[in-house]
């Protein structure tokens, strides 16, 4: 930035030096000529020192102007016209000047008004520069390569014919009028580089014209001025810098008119048609809105008057409505300056004309229903076009546009305003798709603290007895199962155990687990009955289980004192029983209906206790249905006879031993390490003592 | 998977129940019994001769209209059900709060006893 300015500086400073040199010089060159006399200084100088000012000012606009990025085109345009304007006016006080001097001696001397027709001239180069530099941005707004060289070689022939004059080689006719052939062709080809001007608003349009024609003002001003006393000087000597010589001056003041012209014209001729323009940037705006709501945290709602707004604002709508049939077949409407009875009014009408349009929503097709609009009496409308708000193939409302003029609608309307409308259904599945997916976070999340509390609520440790091994296990899928179980001893010789399946998975069931273990925990204690322990555990769920949901339990109470086990089997699997000494084991089936299958005191009728008497050496498995409903590859049930069978392959082992080769076996059955249910298994062995 | 048909003979309203419920299809078995409860059937055949699973969610279900169906003295009898599904039926207890019979004739035969 510093060395930018620093090259500013030195442009500038460079510019005046050269200026003050082409000053003296040509006065001393002047004054020597009047006398008859030698110059002191070489006769080139002058002009050597108008190429060194131009190249210097061409580098000082080029540093101030085409690289200054935060110009927009009417501030280059701005920017032409207040160098115009200082340079005019600096003009003028110039003119003031001669004109209060009158016809006195000063006025009429020859090296004073050489000396104003050089100020005048050095404005005006100033001036023109400038505008080459501004009228390059503008050029090269979106710039092809080929536009890129064009400039490029304008630029070099333009350093040459620079030289040219510098050097002040004469040129014959020919050539001079080929380069100016040339230079033309040129200048033509880059002139009609005018993309800029369709960027322009309206507004921007008009500052721009009176820009230009200001410009204009200048351009013509300095050329009269310096024509004038060019003339005037040329009377009486030849001996002075000529800007008629100087092939630059032309082809720079030639260009910026040529350029200036066009571009004056185009914006004039583009005035009508910059409201299109503008629009189509404004639908662009407002696509970009609809697609981008999501983005910024807008409801559904807002998306419906975004696309309420873009839709009229595209079409020129005098009217429009949006009727959207929510998920709970709540009816929304969004209007606009139209009143819902008159929208209703006019669906009536349509219908009782028997037309079958988007206006039921089940058509998924957009029309152009203006003409049986026009037999509608008492309504200010007469045109009507009517799209479906489409949603996963599904038409969840209708966007209808009304003008009061008849045929008011074209294609080109027709097809914007769908576009708003599949963008707009777009959104909305876009903002659906979000929420679901929230949920399914949520959900997850759920989930995971389910299966924590799930995990909790098993006991950490069994109850242990000299009288019997106990060894227990559970897991469970990626869903939060129900499996419970737990043990607790009720005085020295009594043991409860319980194990039970919630139905459902998720955190229902970790919940209705919990008042499981709360109910078991309560009841064990009071050493009752197993029968009765599965009334009042009925009894307390019935006021908490869901209509649908039951929970199936087994509950046993060991004495190790009789050698008696109680039980009652509540809709829970049977258990796998194997006598010691025997080779086979067997499922005890008996009577009892799951828990909260009955709500009511008959419960009792279906549930009942059971006594066996156990020997040292017999074999206990517990389970939840997930063991005997695994499945191999071919869709297989591991079944009570996979489960019978693992147990009776281990008649002598220890509790824990016997629970480890089902689970062995019951993988080696899936042939998968991936759960997709719960398992769970408690193994009693009872012993000698 | 399940696919469920009703079909209505006179006055009586079979459900034909194809497939498999589980969690995420007992809602339409539910919703095939509400209806015919409400359209005020007072024999309702469950047929479940191509039945291949039932998961608790699903006899839940079945468990959820008992009381119902009772205060209302509508008959449900269920009938040609596969062993393995009888079996779960069997092991919650549910057959002894059901109508369970082998084939349509029965199934009928009782629900037109137990109306009467």
């Amino acid at each position: 930035m510093l060395k930018n300015k620093a090259i500013i500086r030195l442009a500038f400073f460079g510019a005046a030096i050269a200026w003050l040199i082409l000053l003296f010089s040509e006065i001393t060159i002047l004054f020597s000529s009047l006398k008859g006399l030698p110059p002191d200084v070489a006769v080139w100088l002058p002009r050597v020192m108008l190429g060194v000012y131009i190249v210097c000012l061409f580098y000082y606009y080029k540093f101030r102007i085409e690289l200054d990025d935060s110009l927009n085109f009417t501030d280059l345009l701005w920017k032409v016209f207040a160098t115009g304007l200082i340079t005019t006016v600096i003009s003028l006080v110039f003119r003031l000047l001669l004109f209060l001097l009158g016809k006195t001696a000063l006025a009429t001397n020859l090296i004073f008004n050489d000396i104003i027709c050089q100020i005048n001239l050095a404005l005006l180069v100033n001036f023109l520069v400038a505008a080459l530099t501004s009228w390059k941005r503008l050029i090269l707004y979106q710039k092809s390569k080929w536009l890129l060289r064009s400039w490029a070689l304008f630029e070099v022939i333009m350093l040459v014919v620079l030289l040219n004059d510098s050097l002040g080689i004469a040129l014959s006719q020919y050539t001079s009028l080929f380069i100016n052939i040339a230079i033309g062709i040129l200048v033509l080809v880059l002139s009609a580089n005018m993309r800029w001007v369709a960027y322009l608003n309206f507004r921007q349009k008009w500052t721009s014209l009176l820009l230009l024609l200001l410009t204009f003002f200048y351009l013509a001003y300095f050329f009269y001025t310096v024509e004038k006393s060019t003339e005037l000087i040329n009377e009486k000597t030849q001996a002075f810098l000529d800007y008629r010589a100087q092939l630059i001056v032309l082809v720079l003041f030639w260009f910026i008119v040529i350029y200036g012209i066009f571009s004056f014209l185009v914006i004039l001729f583009n005035l009508p048609t910059s409201s299109v323009f503008e629009q189509k940037l404004e639908e662009v705006v407002n696509f970009q809105r609809i697609s981008q709501s999501i983005q910024t945290e807008q409801d559904e709602e807002s998306v419906y008057n975004i696309l309420l707004e873009s839709s009229v604002s595209s079409v020129f709508a005098d009217a429009a409505w949006l009727e959207i049939t929510g998920a709970n077949n709540d009816r929304k409407m969004f209007t606009y300056r139209v009143t819902e009875q008159e929208s209703k009014n006019i669906v009536d009408h349509l219908e009782k004309n028997n037309i079958k349009g988007v206006l039921d929503a089940g058509s998924e097709k957009t029309k152009n229903l203006s003409k049986h609009l026009a037999a509608m009496r008492g309504s200010r409308f007469r045109s009507i076009l009517a799209f479906p708000i489409i949603v996963k193939e599904e038409t969840i409302g209708t966007l209808a546009l009304l003008k009061e003029l008849p045929e008011g609608f074209n294609k080109e309307m027709t097809r914007i305003v769908s576009a708003f409308a599949n963008q707009a259904g777009i959104s909305i599945e876009n903002f659906r798709l979000m929420e679901e997916a929230f949920q399914n976070a949520r959900y997850k999340e759920e989930l995971k603290i389910a299966k924590t509390v799930q995990q909790s609520l098993l006991p950490n440790r069994l109850e242990e007895d000299p009288g019997f091994q106990i060894a227990a296990f559970s897991a469970s899928a990626d869903e939060v199962g129900g499996d419970y179980y737990d043990t607790l001893r009720i005085n020295d010789h009594l043991v409860a155990l319980i194990i039970a399946d919630v139905s459902g998975k998720g955190t229902t069931a970790a919940f209705h687990m919990s008042q499981m273990k709360g109910i078991f925990h309560s009841l064990a204690q009071q050493h009752m009955d197993p029968k009765e322990f599965m009334q009042r555990a009925n009894q307390a769920l019935v006021y908490c289980l869901e209509r649908r949901s039951f929970i199936s339990a087994s509950y046993f109470i060991i004495d190790t004192q009789e050698k008696i086990i109680r039980y009652s089997r509540a809709g829970h699997c049977p258990v796998l029983y194997l006598k010691a000494g025997e080779k086979e084991s067997e499922f005890l089936k008996d009577k009892g209906a799951a828990l909260g299958m009955i709500r009511s005191k008959d419960y009792c009728n279906y549930v009942e206790t059971n006594e066996l008497k156990y020997a040292p050496g017999d074999i206990m498995v517990l389970f939840t249905d997930g063991i005997t409903e695994t499945k191999d590859s071919k869709g297989e049930e591991f079944g009570n006879e996979g489960l019978a069978a693992a147990l009776n392959e281990m008649t002598t082992a220890t509790a824990k031993e016997i629970e480890q080769n089902i689970i062995k076996r019951l993988y080696e059955f899936s042939g998968t390490k991936n759960l997709d249910d719960d398992y769970t298994l408690m193994t009693v062995k009872f012993t000698n003592n | 998977m399940v696919s469920i048909k009703r079909l209505q003979e006179g006055g009586t309203d079979i459900i034909a129940v194809i497939g498999e419920i589980d969690a995420s299809s007992s809602i339409e078995l539910d919703l095939a019994i509400a209806k015919s409860v409400g359209e005020g059937f007072k024999r309702i055949l469950v047929d479940c001769q191509a039945l291949e699973y039932i998961s608790s969610a699903g006899l839940g279900v079945f468990m959820s209209y008992i009381e119902e169906l009772r205060e209302k003295k509508i008959q449900m009898v269920l009938y040609g059900l596969k062993e393995k599904v009888a079996n779960t039926f069997e092991i919650l207890g549910l057959a002894d709060l059901l109508h369970i019979r082998d084939n349509k004739s029965e199934a009928l035969k009782l629900a037109n006893e137990l109306s009467v």
